[in-house]
């Protein structure tokens, strides 16, 4: 293979790398610039914590956060609830009455633009005020119903795709040994799409914890999200505290996928080492 | 290790009239057979038989959608899975990946609630029976295929059952490896007594395992017999072009003598003459089957007048301990002769394009009609 | 059949029943009946009231039931020119962005696909990674980029590049920028994980066979690829289509995408028919490639089994 080929795929991977992450990058620094002027280098007086103090003392921020990490939480949990259960429907159950139906609307969210799940779902939610007289008003509860429907697409992709790759013989095996089919599925199957729980679950909560557009749609006046706050101060103009904001949020990502990302080194150098020991006795003795 | 199987004993294994659809398919066809207690049994056939499919049935994985299957006189049509005195051994092995080979053997006695000292005990045992003991603490992923299939075994095993299902035990071995662990898996089988049921594709391990052999082609079982009835007399000619290789001819039926019959061929120059009477209507058609290792070459015409034929050689492949010769009849129909090559001069060879006379026993060639 | 089967089958049927059956309903309320209301709302009339429609099915004082289909909205929606060009407008910034996440996304998911093992996990890593920061944030860092008093025309009016800041933010460029900054990552991993599948002994055959790396490139890598570029293009194109908090924070207000449309007419001109008409509009536009990429994914499922 030519020089020229070799370099042209590493220098556009660098290239789409650096198109990533410059822009967080400036972020981080300027969040530590005391300009008021965001992107003014102020090297008098920088690098400072000052927005980090300011965001620290920004009620309205902390209590959205909190409300964000409430609905995300709680969505994370009912999206995997449901999700598993679509997922495991859609693998196992062969061909059953609304496997179509079912198949169709665990795609269908995957690639809707919000801002039409955002609308229907307020018109459904009025709607429903209408007739049931329920919920009365429009807040966490319509937020997280709001965001579980859309997320649990998300849980059941995950799911399946676990699913398809799992080797049914092992929980023939364990019936075959004697489990009873919920034993089965608590000592075998669990233990090992809990890695796809685990991711779903976290999707739901990124998902959730990011979402903008459906939360503005179904919140009521009371009830405003994290997101929903950034957008209306980004809306405004840019504001130092919202660089803060935001590398505190990429540290803790950061911080999370390193160890992640450390934690599966570790498993794969296992793996190889055992991979070795498993070679080094072929008859094992 | 052609036993006969043990004369007089009870069945223990009863399958009668048994038959699985998938929808249309028909994937065992009214299938009856016995097995004895302590026997290795194998069923034999090309992939898409039914042969696994009758092991399902049997583990309880699947429902007959008629017939009864009895173990030790017990029906299991109302035993779910779990409950039933049978264990597997899958082709896969189906070892829990997060658990240890410590944790994979004791699972079915966890299931039986016995008290964790009895559990240890047993584990241990069955470990030091198929020499996994210095393994215990590892996972599945961290075992060569050889001792993945030991686990298997002694996961199966340990749980006493009164019947082993092995599926393809041997399957996922290279070959040396299998050899080998034939003859341990016999070993094994004979030192606790239990009945085994092993499905194989493999024609040579179910002569080296089995007591007995079942031969299954489109869902039915088309024989049953030792190793040897099923080689040395096939009942159909799909069993006897199945197991091992056969020169198959057509012919009719000229002589019929309480003890010999005489057929002529119309690829054969001269009569096919064999030592034993068959019943069948004068003037029938009717295939014989010669081995190819029942043909001897020879430059010269043979003195008998019957079982002869004369040809060419086509092709020779010399395999080591012996030679396949391939030989173009007379009659344009190519034959399939072996030889062991038990001399080392070169003056006794056949090569290529040397004319040769075939000849054969009387006692050799299998005659049937089906 | 034995009674004990039988309750043992009754317990397993009524829990997969279950199973399937909660997720479907809550899909069914949640998602497939909010369509059907956005539907009826989208022919009935505007009102000064709360909700601000009247209804489609009413009892009249003579009792008698009276459905009034309003296509006025639809009307509406091909006479004003605002909607017609905001439409095309989206169409195309969609389609532009798609191409060139593609054009980017391809030779990275390519690269990332033949590095090591080992380094592809990192890789992978890394182009996941900032979809789990704040999208909203990472849209946000680009503003303060683009400014005219930003990072870029800073540097360049530094280096006497350029005399006068360059407007780039509330431009279709910063748009453009936006989408493809934010939807790159749903480009690449379905490429990656379809040109990871490729065995690497086609590549090599087709070299053997006499192929230069460009002509095996075109012949064996692109040809099998398709699947994971149309699956790429659909997660990006058909978002894009409606995407609305971009072109709010980094678009031109004379420009506006069907999004920006959709929510003027929903909060601030509180006409609820028009916004649902345009949704409706939306929709059927995107049911085309919304179908596609079904019928890709049932396929890929399918042949993963």
């Amino acid at each position: 293979m030519s020089a020229r080929r070799v370099l042209l795929l590493p220098t556009i991977l660098a290239f789409g790398f650096a198109f990533l992450y410059l822009p967080i990058l400036s972020m981080i620094v300027f969040s530590f610039n005391a300009s008021r002027l965001v992107t003014v280098w102020d090297a008098a007086h920088s690098p400072t914590l000052k927005w980090y103090g300011e965001l620290f003392h920004n009620q309205q921020i902390i209590d959205a956060a909190v409300l964000s990490l409430k609905i995300a939480a709680m969505n994370a949990t009912g999206a995997t609830i449901l999700g598993t259960m679509a997922g495991f429907a859609l693998v196992r159950f062969g061909r059953f009455r609304g496997r179509a139906l079912l198949a169709a609307l665990t795609t269908a969210p995957l690639v809707l633009p919000e801002i039409i799940t955002g609308l229907s779902l307020l018109l459904l939610f009025v709607a429903m005020e209408q007739l049931l007289g329920w919920p009365s008003s429009r807040g966490v509860t319509t937020i997280t119903l709001a965001h579980i429907s859309f997320s649990l697409s998300y849980v059941a992709v995950i799911v399946q795709s676990r699913l398809i790759g799992f080797d049914q013989s092992l929980e023939e095996a364990a019936l075959d040994l004697g489990a009873r089919p919920a034993k089965v599925f608590a000592r075998i199957t669990l233990p090992l799409i809990a890695p796809a729980l685990l991711s779903g679950w976290l999707l739901s909560f990124t998902l959730s914890w990011d979402d903008v557009v459906i939360s503005q749609f179904v919140a009521g006046p009371g009830a405003s999200t994290l997101p929903m706050v950034i957008f209306s101060k980004v809306r405004l103009g840019v504001s130092p505290d919202v660089n803060a904001l935001a590398t505190l949020m990429v540290s803790i990502v950061a911080v999370g996928a390193v160890s992640a990302a450390l934690l599966l080194q570790r498993r794969e150098r296992r793996r190889e080492r055992d991979l070795r020991l498993a070679l080094a006795d072929p008859g094992g003795g | 290790m052609a036993n006969d199987p043990p004369a007089g004993a009870q069945a223990y294994v009863q399958i009668e009239n048994v038959s699985k659809r998938f929808g249309d398919f028909i994937a065992v066809s009214n299938v009856s057979l016995t097995v004895e207690r302590g026997e290795i049994f194998c069923l034999l056939g090309a992939s898409g038989c039914g042969k696994t499919t009758l092991l399902r049935l049997l583990a309880g994985f699947e429902t007959p959608s008629a017939g009864r299957l009895l173990i030790d006189g017990q029906d299991l049509a109302d035993v779910p899975p779990y409950r039933r005195p049978v264990n597997m051994m899958f082709q896969s092995y189906a070892l829990f990946p997060h658990m240890s080979v410590e944790r994979n053997v004791a699972f079915g006695l966890e299931q039986e609630h016995l008290p964790a000292r009895e559990i240890a005990r047993r584990v241990g045992e069955i470990l030091e029976i198929v020499r996994m003991t210095p393994y215990l603490a590892r996972k599945p992923h961290q075992l060569s295929g050889g001792q993945r299939q030991r686990v298997a075994l002694a996961r199966a095993l340990v749980k006493r059952p009164k019947l082993l299902l092995l599926d393809e035990p041997l399957g996922a071995l290279d070959r040396k490896l299998r050899e080998h662990t034939q003859f341990e898996l016999i070993n094994i089988q004979q030192q606790l007594g239990v009945t085994f049921i092993v499905v194989t594709h493999d024609q040579e391990e179910a002569m080296t395992l089995a007591t007995r052999i079942g031969v299954m082609n489109h869902g039915e079982i088309v024989q049953v017999g030792t190793p040897r009835q099923i080689y040395e007399f096939p009942a159909t000619r799909f069993v006897a072009d199945f197991i091992g290789s056969v020169n198959l001819f057509e012919g009719r039926l000229v002589e019929d003598e309480p003890d010999y019959v005489r057929i002529q061929c119309a690829d054969l120059p001269a009569s096919v003459l064999v030592d034993h009477g068959i019943s069948a209507p004068p003037d029938a058609a009717l295939w014989v089957a010669v081995r190819p290792e029942k043909i001897g070459l020879t430059r010269e015409q043979p003195a008998p007048a019957d079982n002869w034929a004369h040809g060419v050689v086509r092709e020779v492949a010399y395999l080591g301990e012996l030679s396949v010769f391939l030989v173009r009849l007379d009659s344009g129909r190519e034959v399939r002769a072996t030889l062991a090559n038990s001399s080392r001069k070169p003056e006794e060879r056949f090569v290529r394009d040397t004319p040769v006379y075939l000849s054969w026993d009387a006692s050799s060639p299998v005659v049937g009609s089906g | 059949m034995r009674p004990r089967l039988l309750e043992w089958l009754r317990q397993g049927a009524s829990g997969r029943s279950a199973v399937s059956a909660l997720p479907l309903l809550w899909l069914v309320l949640f998602f497939l009946a909010p369509f059907l209301i956005v539907l009826k709302i989208s022919f009935s009339e505007a009102r000064l009231a709360m909700p601000p429609y009247a209804a489609l099915v009413e009892w009249t004082h003579e009792r008698v039931l009276a459905i009034q289909l309003h296509l006025a909205n639809y009307h509406f929606l091909f006479t004003d020119p605002l909607y017609g060009n905001s439409f095309l407008y989206s169409l195309r910034v969609a389609a532009l962005s798609t191409l060139a996440c593609l054009l980017l996304g391809y030779p990275m998911a390519l690269a990332i696909a033949r590095a090591s093992p080992a380094r592809r996990n990192l890789l992978l890593m890394l182009v996941i990674l900032p979809f789990w920061t704040s999208f909203l944030l990472r849209v946000y860092a680009w503003i303060g980029l683009l400014k005219d008093d930003g990072v870029i025309n800073n540097l360049l009016l530094a280096l006497h590049l350029i005399d006068a800041p360059i407007a780039m933010v509330n431009t279709s460029f910063a748009v453009y920028i936006g989408i493809v900054y934010s939807y790159l990552p749903f480009m690449v991993l379905p490429l990656y994980s379809n040109l990871e599948k490729h065995d690497a002994s086609l590549l090599e055959a087709a070299a053997d066979l006499g192929a230069p790396p460009w002509k095996a490139f075109l012949r064996v890598t692109w040809p099998l690829s398709i699947p994971g570029v149309v699956a790429g293009a659909m997660l990006v194109f058909i978002p894009a289509v409606g995407e609305f908090v971009i072109p709010s924070l980094m678009g031109s207000a004379n420009q506006l995408m069907i999004g920006r449309v959709l929510s003027d007419e929903f909060f601030e001109n509180r006409d609820w028919p028009v916004a649902s008409a345009v949704a409706i509009v939306v929709l059927i536009v995107l049911l085309g490639p919304i179908v596609i990429f079904q019928r890709y994914r049932s396929r890929e499922l399918a042949g993963a089994a």
